[in-house]
């Protein structure tokens, strides 16, 4: 079935991005298929400085762009435990979900402790297209196409105090919109949490919008994180509180099955979660399983994080 | 028990012809109603519904592109074989029980076919899972069986089913004799407990559909003991003691 969703943002993304630089990433990829993939590899990290080796991927990830997973597939096959356990739940099930009005409240370590709109954040014409790659711990992955902002922009917004070393999301906890809410599959509210180096770096993305449309309710709407190099379950949905904190946050995965996930959870081929391994992935619309990279082939930008950090007993 | 051991287990093979039985059972079976003959080859073909829809949609999801196994064909159509299994090898427990309270003897046959039929499902869903999902790796196989304690036990509950169907034909019971027959088609329960565990351990964290499971295993299990109970002056008790 296909859902027509009526853009909310005042400009469509395709129009944010103008179409002659879509255009010139086409051409460009094309090229690259030409010339092969190691120069694409360098053309790509030529545009962000902090890019070279590894897999190469760029910040914007335009590189990915012929790997794109279907959206009928991001848009419908979705962990969101809120709005029911199985992946084909959500979409139905948040069909009414009220986005609007929504706030966001910002608590804790933080100079300026306050009740946000979304709208503060969220500038139409500063919408950032990136395309990231998405591995769920659960083996399987996609390629995806967000449009949202740098988490740091948020988080210099709201200004941190010097002591505040984690911070931790919350997502929306309605068990009247949430039908899911109401089994006690995972602790509610849904908690998520990073360190806040991690939370700062470039990569970490706050997300709202997918495939250049205002993102689905079944994909986290209005605001969810998106985090590259983790698993899919460290970026939390629908997001209404942001707290600052010295301590590390208990988070829903960890607390329900802390022997599976850990509050890492990077990705990583060398740890295999216990019933499976972590070592090959299942792209979806492939039929064929994939080498899983290092931290999700963000290990160029985000290694540097974890130097010293025994990344067997962090999972 | 002994004593109810012979004619339940004759009727345990589903009607085998030519074993000594009471001349009591005897008149009681001619007179017992028995189904129209097409019903078994109808339950046959039913049965085998679940496995031709995920066949073709297995292959019209991988080369025609359709979605009927939604964005995972592979592990959908693994958890689909899967629980049919476990479907039907609960059915072929319920068909003693149900036998016991409806009093209905001709149901028996069905034992034999849906305990055949949860092995051929389990085949399915061993085959998907080695086949597809971890594409042959004998090494991911092994790591598996050994390490990950679902799939051991998984793997278990079908291995002792091989000998279950090896011998679900009436020569094998001519050949073990009926006790031995008994006591080797007790690992049903083993590999019913096994498997559910299985299933329970496999699933993250909503455990509530492998829970519907267990549940109806327990209830069948508790059915099989009230008529096992001993009970003081009754002479069914262990008339129906024995079998399934």
């Amino acid at each position: 079935m296909l859902i027509r969703i009526t853009p909310e943002h005042p400009i469509p993304s395709s129009e944010i991005t103008p179409e002659g630089v879509y255009q010139d990433r086409r051409s460009f990829l094309k090229d690259a298929g030409i010339l092969g993939v190691g120069l694409a590899a360098t053309l790509a990290a030529g545009k962000q400085a902090g890019a070279q080796g590894g897999q190469g991927t760029s910040i914007g990830g335009a590189e990915l762009k012929g790997e794109l997973t279907p959206e009928e597939d991001v848009t419908s096959y979705n962990n969101f435990y809120e709005f029911g356990t199985g992946k084909d739940d959500p979409k139905p099930n948040a069909k009414n979900f009220k986005t609007k009005p929504w706030t966001i409240k910002v608590e804790g370590m933080v100079a300026k402790p306050a009740t946000y709109s979304v709208e503060d954040f969220v500038s139409p014409s500063k919408l950032e297209d990136r395309i990231y790659r998405h591995r769920c711990v659960e083996a399987w992955s996609m390629v995806v196409p967000w449009q949202g902002f740098p988490m740091a922009d948020f988080i210099k917004k709201v200004q941190p105090t010097a002591s505040a070393k984690y911070v931790e999301f919350t997502t929306l906890n309605d068990p009247k919109q949430m039908p899911g809410l109401r089994f006690p599959v995972l602790e509610w509210p849904y908690v998520e949490g990073l360190r806040l180096d991690e939370a700062m770096h470039p990569l970490a993305f706050f997300v709202t919008g997918v495939y250049g449309k205002t993102l689905p309710n079944q994909n986290g709407a209005p605001l969810r994180i998106v985090m590259p190099w983790k698993y899919g379950f460290k970026g939390g949905k629908s997001i209404v509180k942001v707290r600052f904190t010295d301590k590390e946050p208990r988070t829903a995965w960890n607390i329900a099955a802390p022997d599976e996930y850990g509050f890492y959870a990077n990705v990583n081929p060398e740890v295999d979660h216990p019933r499976w391994t972590q070592a090959r992935e299942r792209r979806i619309g492939e039929l064929r399983r994939r080498e899983t990279l290092m931290f999700n082939g963000y290990g160029s930008q985000v290694a540097s994080l974890y130097s010293g950090l025994d990344l067997k007993k962090n999972y | 028990m002994e004593a109810g051991l012979q004619p339940a287990g004759v009727e345990g093979v589903g009607g085998v012809q030519g074993v000594a039985r009471s001349r009591v059972e005897r008149v009681r079976r001619a007179k017992a109603p028995k189904a129209p003959r097409w019903v078994h080859p109808l339950v046959i073909v039913a049965a085998l519904v679940p496995f031709v829809w995920v066949a073709f949609a297995m292959w019209s999801d991988v080369f025609e592109g359709t979605r009927y196994l939604g964005s995972e064909p592979i592990k959908e159509s693994e958890h689909f074989t899967g629980k049919w299994a476990l479907r039907f090898l609960l059915g072929c427990l319920a068909v003693t029980p149900l036998i016991r309270i409806t009093k209905i003897g001709w149901l028996i046959t069905y034992r034999r076919t849906f305990g055949l039929i949860a092995f051929f499902y389990a085949c399915v869903h061993l085959t998907i899972y080695f086949g597809l999902d971890i594409e042959l790796m004998w090494s991911n196989l092994v790591e598996d069986v050994l390490d990950r304690t679902y799939i051991t036990l998984g793997m278990t509950a079908l291995l002792l089913m091989v000998p279950l169907a090896l011998t679900s034909t009436k020569a094998s019971i001519r050949w073990l004799g009926n006790r031995k027959w008994t006591a080797v088609h007790r690992l049903v329960y083993v590999s019913a407990v096994l498997g559910v565990i299985h299933f329970y351990m496999a699933v993250k964290k909503d455990v509530r559909e492998p829970l519907v499971f267990a549940a109806i295993l327990a209830t069948l299990f508790a059915i099989r003991w009230w008529y096992r109970r001993p009970v003081a002056g009754n002479k069914r008790a262990g008339d129906l003691a024995s079998g399934g």
